[in-house]
């Protein structure tokens, strides 16, 4: 994101401010599983951010979805951007959908909504549904599995998607609900989280958010966000590199007089710049465009965002030499991230499939 | 991408169009359609040209003082943007887009009187005498040299890679005025005449077959010191105000024409049994990435230029941009190839393709002819590898 104003500015210096203070990424990796998300109470109680997008009527700050990738990728560069993008900006967006009263909860830290969507065997984008809802009583009850639920042992509730006589839906299930079955899992960046079973789970008639068009927008916010937060990672280790470089001598000169490291570094930077003007551009256009223009422009989003991952992410390891290849090294661990969100919500090949059927939609 | 136009933003849009639709006659556009090199041939941009003046939109960048118009970075962007859509031929911008900057900023009123109304109307038509055998890259090592006898330079030396200098006539050079101990020091800047006497024209023929690259030599070359720009001895300030003048511009709408133009071309050559085979799919998803390329490339140039006319000015701007549209276009004009399969390997002028009883495609031999002709992309105005260094250089300040 780029053009910030004063108020934008301002959020993001306090937001880094008190990551550099509270975030240590060289212990959560290998950590417990803290038993609340280590940023999320503070994002509400100090720093009021989980509302940031949110409208004014729910006690959000109203800064619309602009602000919440501002706020995604200050938390990239932290490497603390989950579940604020799973819970804040996905799992808001679909209870502001179904005009529900958690809204407000979410706004205050009190729920955390986890987004479970992928399922076993997912590929990440256009995965038919085998999880279920049917009718029961008054309301439903439903029954499948979902995979890799981040932040999903500390969530109040989980936005589920599943199918309804054959047709998309976006459900809120409370955490508490009978009938669910959990495994924890760490994933790659260090966070939590847990596969989960539904057997019958009992669900009231107000469960339901949205359907299929929901579903479509929860999963194109969700690759926005991924994009938003890459900024942040592929910031950081630009930073780490540049740095390296400078300070670094052998054969008796700096690394940053070598002209073929120097080259590297320039195009690493391009590759980001790029992913950032398009990121920007593509958020200021969502509301406006139809499904399909939001989906090509996101899609397109996607894959620069994931060629800017790699060529930064592989460019800071090799650069940085051996150290690049450690746990010691910041740099490991931003790479780790960087390469997990090239492979999240649909790979690159994924989605120029899905921007070449846009694209060909009327020939 | 999904641009939000105002309505004062979709009326010019509207207004360039009915223009386009009235002013680009069919064999304009044809010239446009068919310029596989880096200019459109002399005749048919010199035709645009001066229908672009008479609309008042041949020097849209310049001060308004100056001719230009005024536009937003909006409009400009729309302008180049249903240009390029309408094949319109690309005007050559040694005149419009580097010298007019130059003696906008630098020359004297009595220069700008001389100068600026010709490259408005078209009825001049310049070419940039900067490169020598022996410097290339290195453009502050040149040799060719003037000397100050009474109130003329005597000029002796010569320049190469002078694009249409065969169609030219004025000249903007640079040459070494003073011995100086730092190469940059003792360069001056010079306009003149190409009809002087001593001056030569050799052609360069281009691995194309085209003709757009000559050397031209200088033999005791009187040039009178009124075509000074600027101190004497002061040319490389010039000559760097100008080089970020080459390098700046839009190229993202430019390269979504080109783009479309291969979508086309993959149609045909994909038709009936042929379609959605494994190759045609291979090459569907080829056409999808440079597309995510294009739409990153004018993200940032949009950003770029919201934020210039903030007054906040990246340095490294006009090298990422060259970097990447020269790039982005190469990349093009490969898939091109590639799309065009082995027709593209004859060589037949564009213009008798269909001049016959067995006709030939013309699409594939422009794709080759552009192919050949772009590999200068990333070597002229800088080559990239001088750019990349600029880049890091602002990265590792």
């Amino acid at each position: 994101m780029t053009d910030l104003d004063d108020t934008e500015q301002a959020l993001v210096e306090s937001l880094r401010r008190w990551l550099a203070d509270h975030v240590d990424t060289a212990t959560q990796a290998r950590a417990d599983l803290p038993p609340a998300p280590p940023v999320w109470r503070a994002l509400a109680d100090d720093l009021g951010l989980l509302g940031a997008g949110l409208p004014e009527a729910a006690g959000g700050l109203g800064g619309g979805l602009r602000a919440q990738l501002l706020v995604l990728q200050t938390l990239g560069e932290a490497l603390a951007a989950e579940p604020y993008r799973s819970a804040a900006l996905v799992g808001g967006a679909a209870l502001q959908a179904g005009a529900s009263p958690l809204l407000q909860g979410l706004v205050q830290g009190d729920v955390l909504p986890a987004w479970a969507h992928t399922e076993p065997g997912a590929r990440g984008l256009d995965d038919p549904l085998s999880t279920t809802l049917q009718p029961q009583g008054a309301g439903w009850r439903l029954h499948g599995r979902k995979s890799a639920v981040v932040a999903a042992a500390q969530a109040t509730h989980v936005i589920v998607t599943a199918t309804l006589q054959g047709q998309p839906v976006v459900l809120c299930v409370d955490a508490a609900a009978p009938g669910i079955t959990r495994r924890d899992v760490r994933t790659l960046d260090g966070g939590g989280a847990q596969e989960l079973q539904f057997d019958d789970t009992p669900l009231p008639a107000d469960a339901r958010l949205g359907g299929a068009d929901l579903l479509q927008r929860l999963q194109d916010l969700a690759v926005l966000g991924l994009c938003a937060e890459s900024l942040g990672v592929t910031q950081r280790l630009l930073d780490d590199t540049r740095e390296h470089l400078r300070t670094r001598s052998q054969f008796g000169v700096p690394l940053a007089s070598q002209q073929v490291l120097q080259h590297r570094l320039a195009d690493m930077h391009i590759a980001r710049l790029q992913a950032q003007a398009l990121t920007a551009a593509v958020a200021a256009g969502v509301d406006a465009a139809t499904a399909d223009e939001r989906a090509l422009a996101v899609s397109s989003a996607k894959v620069a965002a994931g060629r800017a991952c790699r060529v930064v992410g592989q460019g800071a390891v090799q650069l940085h030499g051996a150290m690049g290849v450690t746990e010691e090294a910041a740099v490991g661990r931003w790479f780790r991230r960087a390469t997990q969100i090239e492979a999240l919500c649909g790979s690159s090949a994924q989605h120029l499939r899905r921007i070449d059927a846009l694209l060909n939609l009327d020939r | 991408m999904i641009v939000q136009l105002t309505a004062d933003e979709a009326a010019f849009r509207d207004e360039v169009r009915a223009f386009l639709d009235q002013a680009l006659t069919p064999a304009l556009r044809l010239a446009g359609h068919r310029t596989s090199g880096i200019f459109t041939e002399y005749p048919a941009n010199n035709q645009w040209h001066q229908a672009l003046a008479t609309r008042g939109w041949s020097v849209p960048h310049w001060p308004v003082a100056h001719g230009g118009t005024g536009w937003t970075p909006m409009q400009h962007w729309l302008f180049a943007s249903e240009c390029a859509a309408a094949d319109a031929p690309r005007i050559a911008p040694m005149g419009p887009g580097m010298v007019g900057p130059v003696i906008i900023a630098f020359g004297t009123p009595e220069q700008q009187q001389r100068w600026l109304p010709g490259i408005r109307a078209g009825t001049d038509y310049w070419c940039q005498g900067y490169s020598e055998p022996g410097s290339g890259s290195d453009l502050a090592s040149l040799q060719c040299k003037a000397v100050l006898d009474g109130d003329h330079y005597v000029l002796n030396g010569t320049k190469i890679w002078t694009t249409h200098a065969h169609h030219a006539n004025r000249m903007f050079c640079l040459v070494r005025t003073t011995r100086a101990p730092k190469p940059q020091q003792g360069i001056s800047f010079l306009c003149f005449d190409m009809d002087l006497p001593g001056i030569s024209v050799r052609p360069i023929p281009s691995v194309s077959g085209d003709h757009e690259l000559n050397q031209v030599f200088f033999d005791d070359v009187r040039v009178p010191a009124s075509g000074l720009i600027g101190k004497p001895d002061d040319g490389w300030t010039v000559a760097k105000y100008l080089l970020q003048h080459e390098r700046g511009g839009a190229w993202a709408p430019y390269l979504r024409s080109r783009w479309r133009r291969l979508q086309r071309a993959l149609d045909q050559a994909f038709d009936g049994a042929r379609r959605g085979c494994a190759e045609h799919h291979d090459l569907r998803l080829k056409l999808a990435d440079a597309h995510v390329r294009i739409e990153s490339l004018q993200a940032l140039e949009l950003a770029t230029l919201r934020a210039r006319q903030r007054g906040v000015d990246d340095p490294a701007a006009p090298s990422i941009g060259k970097l990447l549209g020269t790039e982005l276009k190469q990349r093009l004009t490969e898939l091109h190839v590639q799309i065009a399969g082995p027709a593209a390997t004859l060589r037949v002028p564009m213009e008798d393709a269909a001049a016959h009883a067995l006709a030939l495609a013309e699409d594939p031999l422009f794709a080759m002819s552009s192919y050949l002709n772009d590999r200068a992309a990333s070597i002229y105005a800088g080559t990239n590898e001088v750019q990349r260094n600029l880049v890091a250089a602002q990265l590792l300040r």
